[in-house]
């Protein structure tokens, strides 16, 4: 069946990737695990050669991605990061200049201090919550920007549609890292941004069994040229991996909506603890930025942040004595898992610029998972009442947890 | 711990050093001994893997089961539960069973001397008076395929254990999160993995659970002398398919609800099958002993012609055998699923030829409702009438 673009998600989740298997009509798409395709005559293939170039199974992941962000067949990486890597080599040479939000991925970070800057690719880091800074950022030699909103690990969002105007004013591309959200619950493109960029490893793949990442955007030619770049540097994803990423996005929108609806009542639960100074969740009113989540976002997402009214040592204390969430990097599995950025995704960066960005010592990050909201807040109260004494919770909110049974 | 919690929080890779977030894929076929007397925990991969060792405690803790195993499919775990009778014993089954169950029962083991009787088990009664000294397995689905008849297991339980006989109940149409058949006095559940805890048409699996350990000495000792059990590679997507289960299927049984409702409105429609509908006989008893309906439900028409071409004008719905994944399917089962039902069970279960089988996706609903739609339209207008009058003169 071909996918027809009037359907809601969650059937094109299921069914965007369908591409039929014209030898066997397997309802699951085969695995293509071959490096090379025999050709029918000499230089004449059926579209596939070898497999660093394109793979059938690849190609169905990518129709699949492409179906969900609503743009032509995405493309697809072996990781993340050779997908931003991929993007920053197909988009800007020496001399050009990248501006890139303040709170960007570390690993992006590192990508432009120890590889792209010795190639004369210069960046600036900006604060893209400010549409005025990134106005200011922008340098005759600037070639695209590159956002994430919700940023890590604060959920400082960035205006889409804002940015996107003062790119389209230069004369530059757009790039949104959507990991955070996926396109099930934000739409970049739809916003005016030229190009959407996910690392599949998180919600995209959800079962954190795989790394990968995609490119998407609605421009043939630089699709060709992400393709072409991928071809020569060798980044494509591998069949088994792009298999196990399609299945995994089939229960996508599924996935996001009990993530996010989860993770509301774990942010209302937390703002309401007497031992919590902060929560940073776009959903709580007490978020500055609510309403600009509100309009761009279908919903809030399951990412948050909280900061203890203690030290770092509390704070670590806190999340050693949880028992359900899992202390581990990444993100967006079905499995509940919880990371102290200072000392593990944000260690790279310099304490003055944690400091700027409040990631400070005792900041702890959530990404909520499939379990029971019920169950996850017992935990978190657990391992609090441990730190702090019995019954630190004087203000219990019986309500949100029978809610979540 | 909550149902949603126990299908994400547990030891995915039990004393494994680098604690993984998804579980290793042990995919070796033997495992080398520390001396040449002595065996580690694991020996050979047909006697015990540790990739399916994670799935089958997690499979039994599911169903509130003493000890889980899991095979290479659903056919091979009947196979399995079947080896526990000998020469001159009999099965009582219920009459509306899968057809490969039937065509096991009634064309394999009859070679052996065991003798596979058929009686409705809706019909207590009846079925209570079919069984004798003999029966040594009471085996039943409930809700069953493909009439979604519901069995009272818990009365059942009691007229099989009141002779001595094992029950077995196939819970493929439910998974643990709607039904735990060992709660209701089931001494053996079985499921095709392949159907709702797989979950994504993308493996082929059964399972066993017992309830004591007698019984889970036994099913070891067949499924290892026997070698059929499930791979590595395919126990890992087993995992990781139940992970969602209940996401999956609460999205699932509220689209086949509404799409039971829909049909239940449509003029063209003679009958449906779906215990959600409070019109249904087995509504009651299956909100007694389940938690939901489940996303199987089929339906008649009144005209077999009608229903075949409504099957093959869906667009949303691929034509295939098996239920329970996320992509909704759709068949004829009196042709398909159920072509192998012997003539004799056939008569006795009454399978009517416009019955149609739906399995329903987590697609959107209203997307769903509207390809049945226009499918119901095209069988049913003048012209596709004509049409098929006028191929069946020529």
């Amino acid at each position: 069946m071909s996918y027809d673009e009037k359907f809601q998600i969650s059937t094109l989740a299921i069914h965007g990737g369908r591409v039929p298997d014209a030898h066997a009509e397997a309802v699951v798409y085969p695995i293509f695990q071959s490096a090379t395709f025999e050709q029918q005559e000499t230089g004449v293939t059926k579209g596939h050669s070898y497999s660093r170039v394109s793979n059938p199974t690849v190609d169905a992941l990518e129709q699949a991605i492409g179906a969900l962000e609503g743009t032509p067949q995405a493309v697809c990486f072996r990781t993340g990061m050779a997908a931003i890597t991929t993007l920053f080599l197909s988009t800007v040479k020496t001399g050009d200049h990248v501006v890139l939000t303040d709170v960007v991925y570390g690993g992006t970070m590192r990508l432009f201090r120890e590889v792209l800057n010795g190639l004369g690719i210069a960046n600036t880091s900006t604060d893209t919550s400010d549409l005025e800074a990134v106005e200011r950022a922008i340098t005759p030699h600037t070639r695209i920007i590159l956002i994430e909103t919700p940023g890590n690990p604060t959920m400082k969002l960035a205006d889409i549609a804002g940015i996107a105007a003062i790119a389209r004013n230069h004369g530059l591309l757009l790039a949104v890292d959507n990991t955070f959200l996926t396109p099930v619950l934000q739409r970049p493109l739809e916003l005016g941004a030229d190009i959407s960029v996910l690392s599949t490893t998180k919600y995209i793949e959800g079962h954190h069994a795989t790394v990968g990442g995609s490119l998407a955007c609605n421009d043939a030619r630089l699709l060709d040229r992400f393709r072409l770049v991928r071809k020569t540097i060798g980044a494509i994803q591998a069949p088994l991996d792009a298999w196990l990423t399609l299945r995994g996005l089939k229960t996508l929108p599924l996935r996001m909506k009990a993530h996010s609806e989860t993770a509301v009542l774990i942010a209302e639960w937390l703002e309401a603890h007497p031992m919590v100074a902060r929560v940073y969740y776009p959903g709580l009113d007490s978020f500055p930025q609510k309403a600009l989540a509100e309009r761009q976002q279908a919903s809030f997402g399951a990412m948050l942040s909280f900061e203890l009214k203690a030290g770092p040592q509390e704070a670590i204390a806190v999340m050693n004595a949880m028992k359900l969430w899992i202390r581990a990097e990444s993100l967006g599995g079905v499995e509940s898992l919880v990371t102290h950025p200072a000392t593990a995704t944000h260690a790279d960066v310099p304490v003055e610029t944690r400091q700027r960005l409040g990631i400070t010592d005792g900041l702890i990050r959530l990404s909520v998972g499939l379990e029971a909201a019920e169950d996850l807040i017992a935990d978190l109260r657990q391992a609090l009442d441990s730190v702090f004494g019995g019954n630190s919770e004087r203000s219990a909110n019986h309500e949100v947890c029978q809610q979540a049974g | 711990m909550k149902f949603a919690s126990k299908l994400v929080s547990f030891d995915v890779a039990p004393g494994d050093p680098f604690r993984p977030m998804a579980t290793p894929i042990y995919q070796t076929a033997t495992f080398e001994q520390e001396e040449a007397t002595a065996f580690g925990p694991y020996d050979y991969s047909r006697s015990g893997n540790p990739t399916r060792t994670v799935l089958e405690e997690q499979i039994a803790g599911l169903e509130n089961g003493t000890r889980g195993f899991c095979f290479s499919s659903g056919m091979a775990a009947i196979t399995c539960v079947t080896r526990l009778l000998k020469t001159g014993d009999e099965i009582l089954a219920d009459s509306d069973l899968y057809g490969g169950t039937c065509r096991l029962f009634t064309r394999v083991l009859d070679r052996t001397g065991i003798t596979a009787r058929y009686a409705d088990a809706c019909d207590i009664e009846a079925f209570a008076a079919q069984i004798n000294d003999r029966t040594k397995l009471v085996y039943l689905e409930s809700p069953t395929n493909p009439l979604l008849r519901v069995v009272d297991i818990w009365q059942i339980a009691d007229l099989a254990h009141a002779v001595g006989a094992l029950l077995a109940v196939d819970s493929s149409t439910m998974s643990p999160y709607l039904q735990n058949p060992m709660d209701l006095g089931a001494d053996i559940v079985l499921h095709s993995a392949t159907k709702f805890l797989c979950g994504h048409s993308d493996v082929t699996a059964g399972v066993i659970v017992v309830r004591n350990d007698e019984l889970a000495k036994q099913i070891y000792f067949l499924q290892n002398a026997e070698g059929s059990a499930l791979g590595p590679f395919d126990a890992f997507l087993f995992l990781r398919g139940l992970k969602t289960l209940k996401l999956r299927m609460d999205a699932q049984q509220k689209n086949a609800q509404a799409i039971a409702e829909w049909l239940e409105a449509h003029p063209q429609v003679t009958a449906v099958n779906y215990p959600g509908l409070a019109s249904s006989p087995g509504y009651l008893l299956q909100h007694r002993q389940a938690r939901g309906a489940g996303a199987v439900l089929s339906f008649t028409t009144g005209s077999a012609e009608a229903s075949r071409i409504i099957v093959e004008a869906t667009r949303m719905f691929s034509i295939c055998v098996s239920f329970g994944s996320i992509n909704s399917t759709i068949s004829l089962p009196g042709c398909m699923s159920h072509a192998s039902v012997p003539p004799e069970v056939g008569e006795l279960r009454d399978l009517p030829g416009d019955l149609v089988r739906i399995s329903v996706g987590i697609e959107d609903a209203g997307d769903l409702i509207a390809d049945l739609g226009q499918a119901f339209a095209a069988a049913f207008s003048p012209t596709v009438e004509r049409q098929v009058d006028a191929t069946e003169v020529a």
